[in-house]
């Protein structure tokens, strides 16, 4: 395990600092990044000066470094419409996003399970069809777009939901006011829905129907078959022999996942004016606003790789065949 | 003229597999229906500019937002799907717009397996130092969300369908590269390649004309998905702003425009391109499975 750990560290440290490397090459793809932060009216003058203050006369090694070494003190740059640090706008606004991400990881993975598992043993039946069907369309529907519609149906049409706004619950939690966290819940919940059904389809049509086929393919090893000619309960064999093997795929794109569901947010976010880093993002991306755009890819690209490997190290504990192989 | 029997037992089986395709094919109802939506989508796309009815840049400003079915003076239906928030016939820029979609797929699918699967094969065949290098880039790509840095890409380079093409392709090379090496690996010990390789054929050849022919059946399958997830996610960056520029018609981009009518009431901007992403994508999604099932036997339940 000590070596599995090692070498998995030092692969995610490889990949941090390939995050950080192309996410700043990105910057120079198209030349003198200096214009992407003057005005198109900007004077000669204006445009050396800037080129200076942000260090794009110097070679780009030093470049590099130097944005690695403020990176690593936390410093991220300043927005330009803002004028604040990139990092702390970005920061405010995690907790909506990670609250929608958690509540999208939830419906695609803890609602996704036992759909996939109901839908195997009941393999072959029309309800089986009707499920597998709405996965296909869950797989195909783009998820903005599934948003829009609920938005016009159910927000506009039936008044059921909320069709914006945003109630927050980590955010007071964070502050150390547990009982307004409590108390925001179940209305955090209702304003949740729509978002995190837009976000979350795509996954949770996807894992359905990878629990059903998985759960498929251990049904008909031999051990289950042993199981069955020994008289056990169907029951039984579904949940005490069946159902563990079964998870072994999913638990696999767990990690992937979050970040999956991370870049859909951003679009998610968009739709229903949610106050996240995904909002943030698209408003810089319309205001060509690049130190905000980079400082966000940047915090979401190293916080996906940490939690990739966080479930890679659950997911080597939890199966020996991984580390020692 | 005089053929070979080799030819000949070689043509015959290609004309049984591609009958037993067929056969399968009729078999199956849904993969049929997705047959023929995405062939509808294609003739769309290639046929645009004779079938839609009208210019789909011209803007009407006082035709404005019509609706659906809404008659003139005359009692004639100008706008059959109505009309966007300047003017222009929302049905000739759909029957545009299936143009850029299929194409943004087609290509970057093309761009992202070229590359995957030469760097997969040369990767496989090859071994050692290249095979590492080669598998450690995708590892690293893999921990990346490329939806991310795709947008990055974007932003600093500015929206447009080649740089869209060339990002969203770059983004998938890794699919097609690890199971073009898996197979590669597999094949190469093989008695035909032993063969090839005895007979002096140089590596390059044995790779390209001896393996390639091969291992292609799993890759195709794979592209069949990817082009379905291009689609997909060049409408959710045509949303962002990020894809194609509005001046060009565009599934993602109607719907990117459509936001702002929501309010008003204008749900026809929002539904028709919505639909045409979700029936190609479908219809994609529908024949990839079929072909994976068809090709894989195994898999088959």
């Amino acid at each position: 395990m000590g070596t599995y750990i090692a070498r998995r560290l030092l692969q995610s440290i490889l990949v941090m600092l390939g995050v950080t490397l192309l996410s700043f090459l990105t910057l120079h793809l198209a030349g003198d990044p200096t214009y992407l932060y003057v005005s198109e009216r900007a004077s000669e003058q204006e445009i050396i000066d800037t080129r200076q203050k942000l260090g794009f006369d110097r070679p780009l090694p030093v470049q590099y470094f130097d944005f690695l070494g403020r990176l690593l003190q936390g410093d991220l740059g300043t927005s330009l419409r803002a004028r604040k640090p990139a990092l702390e706008l970005v920061m405010e606004r995690l907790p909506a996003t990670l609250e929608l991400t958690l509540f999208a990881m939830f419906l695609s993975t803890i609602l996704a399970i036992p759909i996939g598992i109901y839908s195997a043993t009941k393999r072959g039946t029309p309800l089986d069809g009707g499920i597998m069907l709405f996965a296909m369309l869950g797989q195909s529907i783009p998820g903005f777009w599934l948003g829009i519609m609920l938005i016009l149906s159910v927000g506009l049409g039936l008044r059921w939901l909320p069709i914006s706004g945003h109630i927050p619950v980590i955010q007071p939690a964070l502050e150390g006011d547990i009982s307004t966290a409590i108390s925001n819940v179940p209305n955090a919940l209702l304003h949740l829905i729509m978002p995190g059904i837009t976000v979350g389809v795509f996954s949770l049509s996807r894992n359905a129907r990878l629990v059903r086929s998985s759960m498929l393919e251990v049904l008909s090893q031999d051990y289950i078959v042993t199981a069955r000619s020994k008289g056990l309960a169907e029951r039984r064999i579904t949940f005490n022999h069946a159902f563990r093997n079964a998870l072994i795929p999913v638990v696999t794109i767990l990690g992937l996942e979050f970040g999956f569901l991370l870049s859909g947010v951003v679009v998610a976010e968009t739709v229903f004016s949610w106050p996240g880093v995904g909002r943030l993002v698209f408003n810089a991306i319309n205001q060509r606003d690049i130190p905000l755009v980079q400082a966000s890819v940047v915090l979401f690209s190293l916080l996906f790789v940490m939690l990739n490997l966080i479930v890679d190290l659950l997911y080597a504990q939890l199966d020996p065949r991984i580390r020692l192989n | 003229m005089n053929t070979s029997p080799v030819v000949k037992i070689k043509r015959n089986t290609r004309v049984m597999e591609l009958r037993r395709a067929g056969r399968s094919l009729l078999k199956a109802r849904w993969p049929i229906v997705g047959l023929i939506i995405l062939s509808f989508m294609i003739f769309l796309a290639l046929f645009g500019p004779q079938i839609a009815p009208k210019d789909p840049n011209r803007q009407t400003l006082i035709l404005r937002l019509q609706a659906p079915m809404t008659q003139n003076a005359d009692g004639v239906v100008d706008f059959p799907l109505g009309t966007d928030a300047l003017g222009r016939d929302l049905l000739s820029r759909m029957i545009y717009g299936a143009r850029i979609s299929l194409f943004v797929g087609l290509a970057s699918v093309l761009i992202g397996g070229v590359i995957g699967t030469m760097a997969g094969v040369i990767s496989g065949y090859l071994g050692g130092a290249i095979d590492d290098i080669i598998m450690r880039l995708a590892d690293i790509q893999l921990a990346f969300p490329f939806i991310l840095l795709t947008i990055m890409v974007l932003v600093v380079l500015g929206a447009g369908v080649f740089n869209l093409i060339i990002v969203l392709g770059v983004s998938q090379w890794v699919t097609y590269a690890r199971i073009a090496r898996a197979q590669t690996i597999a094949q190469r010990e093989r008695e035909y390649v032993e063969a090839a390789r005895s007979a002096g054929a140089r590596d390059w050849h044995i790779m390209m004309t001896t393996i390639f022919p091969n291992i292609l059946a799993p890759l195709i399958v794979i592209a069949s998905f990817n082009v379905a997830s291009v689609i997909l996610a060049e409408a959710s960056l045509s949303f962002l702003g990020l894809g194609v520029p509005p001046t060009v018609p565009s599934w993602g981009g109607i719907l990117a425009e459509s936001r702002d009518q929501l309010l008003g009431g204008s749900w026809w901007l929002a539904v028709f391109p919505g639909v045409a992403i979700m029936l190609t994508v479908l219809s994609l999604n529908i024949l990839g499975d079929w072909l994976r099932d068809f090709l894989d036997p195994r898999l088959r339940r």
